[in-house]
């Protein structure tokens, strides 16, 4: 059975969790374990002037109340932002003072003041609740527009107006006079709404300190263990880095916001070490709303000018990113390098300028989710190019193609460098998945029975595999972005690999093994994949921006060519040929054509047992990599959304979702459609569903599953996806990365279909029954079905 | 505390619990059974859901005393013989998961649900699974492969 590149190899990694013996977080118990239940501020923002412990201590099960004093007064650092961004002006972001537990000032709901360690979970809940703090509460402010005004209450004391960074690219006169002679101009307001990232498993933590040996270990919920590791003990000093184990187990999905180092990590390992016990904290869904990173939020102003033979001549963004009460890990290159750089779309526009403002509000941080940026560019060019369309009277379809980048590699005015693609070829599948050309008929059909139908598509492109470690170190990152990885093999031949991805989902310990079934085609059961413990792999940078592909696997492929060199030399020495004559394949190592043939296992053990080595070798066989990418990759596609909305109701039914992307090599053709899959719901989701609210006060409105619209079965279609594919020269495997494009290209997609329908381009996000039935009657197309 | 007495995939249990100690608890702390998860705390994810007296029930809205009594099935508990069920067998087989959160709850309701149409005789067809599945939340597969796994092993039990 072939189960290398390319091949639909089921999930080794399914059994467990389909018979419950999925191993995360929340499931572990260790020896002498307590319960951690923050305290939380309940406003917006507030000036603590004191907090009163000693009723809680009091209570049955407490072993101990910390508050913020507590841990700075031991030395835990503050939580910091690790990209730097430079404002136009040369000035270094402002970058506000974030304790993981806050001393003096609170600056959102749910901002931790305190902990409390008891028994059971219960009783630690029962004790935070009787911790007494006062507040003084302050003026706050939600909205990032708001946030800049003169009046807006002051949130950090180095962030004058609120304002974080203002930040540009690309060449703003040039693109100014480009825009002033075009001889038709585009210009929408946007805005992108706030998500909530709502992985199933909530986030949870247990520490576990160690008195005898000084050492702590972090069971926890991460997307990246090692670089948490690395910002726990280099920035936070809650332990140095040879004294702390982080260990990510099964993880419930990431999506992103299991990227980040939060307060409650730091605070149960510091507690560990006070208490002398080890401590679990699991967080309810409340709290994750509250306290995991948010994602997307911005305002926005896109003008796009085009020549009169529909050619884009320049491209102009405006926009205001909320980045919310604090810089969180990776917040400031989200709304700069992974977005304005993604501006230019497919399409060859010679004159880009984008300017960026990000803002503290009173609201949950927001950092990278599923997409981190590129959603929001890609929302604003394809709803652009869509209502260009429609004002120009042309073709949606035609007027991308004739803007289409043609030839590669393809230099953008902000700084990306397409290495490949055939956007039209991408285009011409997903027209003819769709039927695109019969949609008059539908929609004829449809209005027959008093139905609204509308198509709409989005091209979108984005950048994975991030990325050069040189190069983004340029752009202020404070880590490089390569990935390690180690193969280990056994004396019997049998395989390890162990990475520094990390899977929560993606399905590594199938495709990880494909790599080496398709280099000397071993069975896939023969071979194990090791990630998510800094006791076992040697480093690694985790996984999100889809660059477990095309970083992660190249790592591994790098591993792989030492481990096969070995091993030719081997077994040229045992079969008395040439190493060039050697090949392995089916599982032996053997000269092609003849009857020299060892078995692989025979080679392996003789790397151990080493009674038979060329001369002046090293026992073993066992290889190590770090491979550091030599660009981005640019995963690309086009999506078609056809939808039938209801006049009466405002109800859009989704009929058809088509998908044709471009990601290079596919290890596995089932978990990337499965990917897409679950990208484009929660595309759909941003569309048509979600939305973080909070009132004017900085009460979350949207706190449970109860108000947050999340994308349920009978809300979705299934979905047509299909691929065509350009390899990625710049990694040896050809890969570009899956894991965002379907969050990325869907909302435009299903937005322009909507406004199609209905007949009126001023719809936000979600386009919820309520927005879509005003947008319906302020049209007047209601009239216009009947 | 009080005393409660249930059977747990086919074995007689028993543990004491506070009167306010939800059946998921009790399940995944006391009987260390953790294959039954927590979602949301508001009993609309479904990662909780198991099987009490034969109706598939969110083990987060169910206090364990209101279990004394009970026959329960847990994840745990669904393959018979080291055989898996044909649910199980069928999200695999579909990648009808992802990070494995909600897919034991997933399974455990959809067993139920398709066991339920066979007996009323109804058509679950893809618009009927789509609708049982309301009380479940998936964030990773966009439910297409798990409509897809349903309908494999509704073919099949």
């Amino acid at each position: 059975m072939n189960e290398g590149i390319g091949a639909r190899v089921l999930r080794k990694e399914d059994k467990r969790f389909i018979t419950g013996e999925g191993r995360y977080t929340d499931d572990i118990v260790q020896p002498n374990q307590r319960y951690a239940s923050f305290v939380r501020s309940p406003y917006a923002h507030a000036k603590i002037k004191k907090i009163n412990k000693s009723a809680a201590e009091g209570m049955v099960g407490v072993e101990a109340v910390f508050d913020g004093k507590q841990l700075t007064g031991d030395g835990i650092g503050n939580i910091i932002c690790g990209w730097m961004i430079h404002s136009k002006d040369g000035s270094p972001m402002n970058m506000g003072v974030w304790s993981a537990l806050a001393t003096e000032t609170v600056r959102y709901v749910g901002d931790a003041v305190a902990v409390v360690v008891a028994d059971t979970a219960a009783n630690a809940k029962a004790a935070a609740e009787a911790v007494e703090v006062d507040y003084e509460e302050l003026p706050s402010v939600i909205k990032p527009d708001a946030a800049l005004e003169k009046s807006a209450p002051q949130i950090h004391d180095n962030a004058k107006n609120n304002l974080i960074f203002d930040w540009e690219i690309g060449e703003e006169k040039a693109t100014d006079d480009a825009i002033k002679g075009a001889a038709h101009v585009v210009e929408l307001d946007v805005t992108n709404n706030r998500l909530a990232p709502n992985a199933i498993e909530p986030r949870s933590a247990i520490a576990v300190y160690s008195k005898a040996e000084d050492h702590y270990t972090l069971y926890t919920t991460s997307q990246n263990p090692h670089v948490a590791r690395l910002v726990l003990s280099a920035f936070y000093q809650v332990a140095p880095e040879h004294k702390l184990r982080v260990v990510a187990p099964d993880v419930g999905g990431g999506f992103g916001s299991k990227i980040y180092i939060y307060p409650e990590e730091i605070v149960c390992l510091w507690a560990s070490m006070k208490t002398n016990c080890s401590i679990k904290w699991t967080a309810e869904r409340s709290e994750s709303f509250l306290t995991d990173a948010h994602g997307r939020d911005h305002v926005s102003n896109i003008k796009i000018g085009f020549d009169k033979n529909h050619k884009i001549v320049g491209l102009k963004v405006d926009t205001i990113a909320n980045l919310g009460a604090y810089m969180s890990l990776f917040s400031s290159c989200v709304p700069t390098y992974l977005y304005a750089t993604l501006l230019s779309g497919q399409y060859d526009i010679a004159n880009i300028h984008c300017n960026v403002r990000t803002v503290y509000t009173n609201t949950t941080p927001v950092d990278a989710y599923r997409g981190a940026g590129r959603p929001e560019a890609c929302y604003l060019v394809e709803r652009a190019m869509e209502t260009a369309a429609r004002q120009l009277g042309t073709s949606p379809a035609e007027l991308r193609r004739k803007n289409f980048v043609g030839s590669f590699p393809h230099q953008t005015p902000v700084i990306m460098n397409y290495d490949v693609g055939d956007f039209a070829a991408n285009l011409d599948a997903a027209i003819k998945a769709a039927d695109y050309g019969g949609f008059e008929t539908r929609r004829a059909e449809a209005a027959k029975v008093g139905k609204l139908r509308g198509i709409g598509m989005s091209s979108y492109i984005e950048a994975c595999g991030i990325a050069p470690s040189a190069a983004v170190g340029s752009l202020g990152a404070g880590v490089g972005l390569w990935e390690s990885a180690e193969v280990r093999v056994n004396p019997v031949g049998t395989v390890e690999i162990l990475t520094g991805s990390h899977s929560h989902g993606q399905g590594h310990e199938t495709t990880f093994a494909q790599l080496v079934c398709d280099r000397f085609g071993l069975p896939a059961d023969n071979v194990q994949v090791v990630h998510g413990d800094t006791d076992k792999v040697q480093f690694g940078m985790g996984t999100y921006g889809s660059r477990s592909g095309a970083v992660g696997m190249s790592a591994i492929a790098q591993a792989l060519d030492k481990v096969e060199i070995k091993a030719k030399k081997i077994g040229a020495h045992m079969l008395e040929v040439k190493e060039s004559d050697i090949v392995i394949e089916d599982g032996e190592v053997k000269v092609p054509g003849s009857n020299k043939v060892l078995g692989w296992h025979e080679v392996c053990l003789n790397a151990y047992t080493a009674h038979n080595l060329p001369e002046g070798m090293e026992p073993g066989l066992k290889e190590g990599s770090f491979y550091d990418p030599a660009n981005f990759t640019f995963p690309a596609g086009t999506y078609i959304c056809e939808v039938e909305v209801d006049p009466e109701t405002g109800h859009t039914d989704i009929v058809q979702f088509v998908a044709s992307d471009d990601f290079g090599t596919i290890v596995n053709p089932m978990i990337v459609e499965g990917q897409v899959h679950g990208g484009i719901a929660q595309g759909i989701g941003q569309a048509l569903l979600e939305e973080v609210v909070y009132d004017d006060n900085g009460q979350l409105l949207t706190g449970s599953y109860m108000d947050y619209a999340m994308p349920r079965a009978d809300d979705l279609p299934s979905y047509q996806v299909s691929h065509e594919s350009t390899p990625c020269p710049s990694n040896p495997l050809g890969i570009k990365g899956c894991g965002e494009a379907g969050a990325i290209g869907s909302p435009p997609a299903l937005i322009n279909a909507i406004t199609d329908a209905i007949g009126n381009n001023d719809l936000s996000m979600p386009a919820t029954p309520a927005k879509v039935w005003a947008a319906i009657q302020a049209a007047g197309t209601k009239q216009a079905a009947e | 505390m009080t005393t409660v007495s249930m059977t747990v995939n086919g074995k007689a249990v028993s543990g004491d619990v506070e009167d306010r100690t939800l059946l998921v608890d009790f399940i995944r702390v006391n009987l260390g059974l953790t294959g039954t998860h927590v979602g949301c705390d508001t009993s609309q994810c479904g990662a909780c859901v198991v099987h009490v007296d034969g109706k598939a029930i969110k083990a987060c809205t169910m206090l364990a005393v209101r279990a004394e009594g009970s026959e329960i099935t847990t994840i745990e508990g669904l393959a018979k013989d080291g055989e898996l069920h044909p649910m199980q067998a069928a999200f695999k087989e579909n990648h009808g998961l992802q990070c494995g959160f909600c897919t034991p709850g997933m399974i455990m309701a959809a067993t139920e649900f398709v066991e339920r149409y066979k007996v009323s005789g109804i058509e679950l067809d893809e618009a009927a699974i789509r609708k049982e599945l309301e009380g479940n939340i998936c964030r990773c597969t966009g439910y297409h492969n798990i409509v897809r796994s349903i309908e494999d092993a509704a073919s099949k039990m």
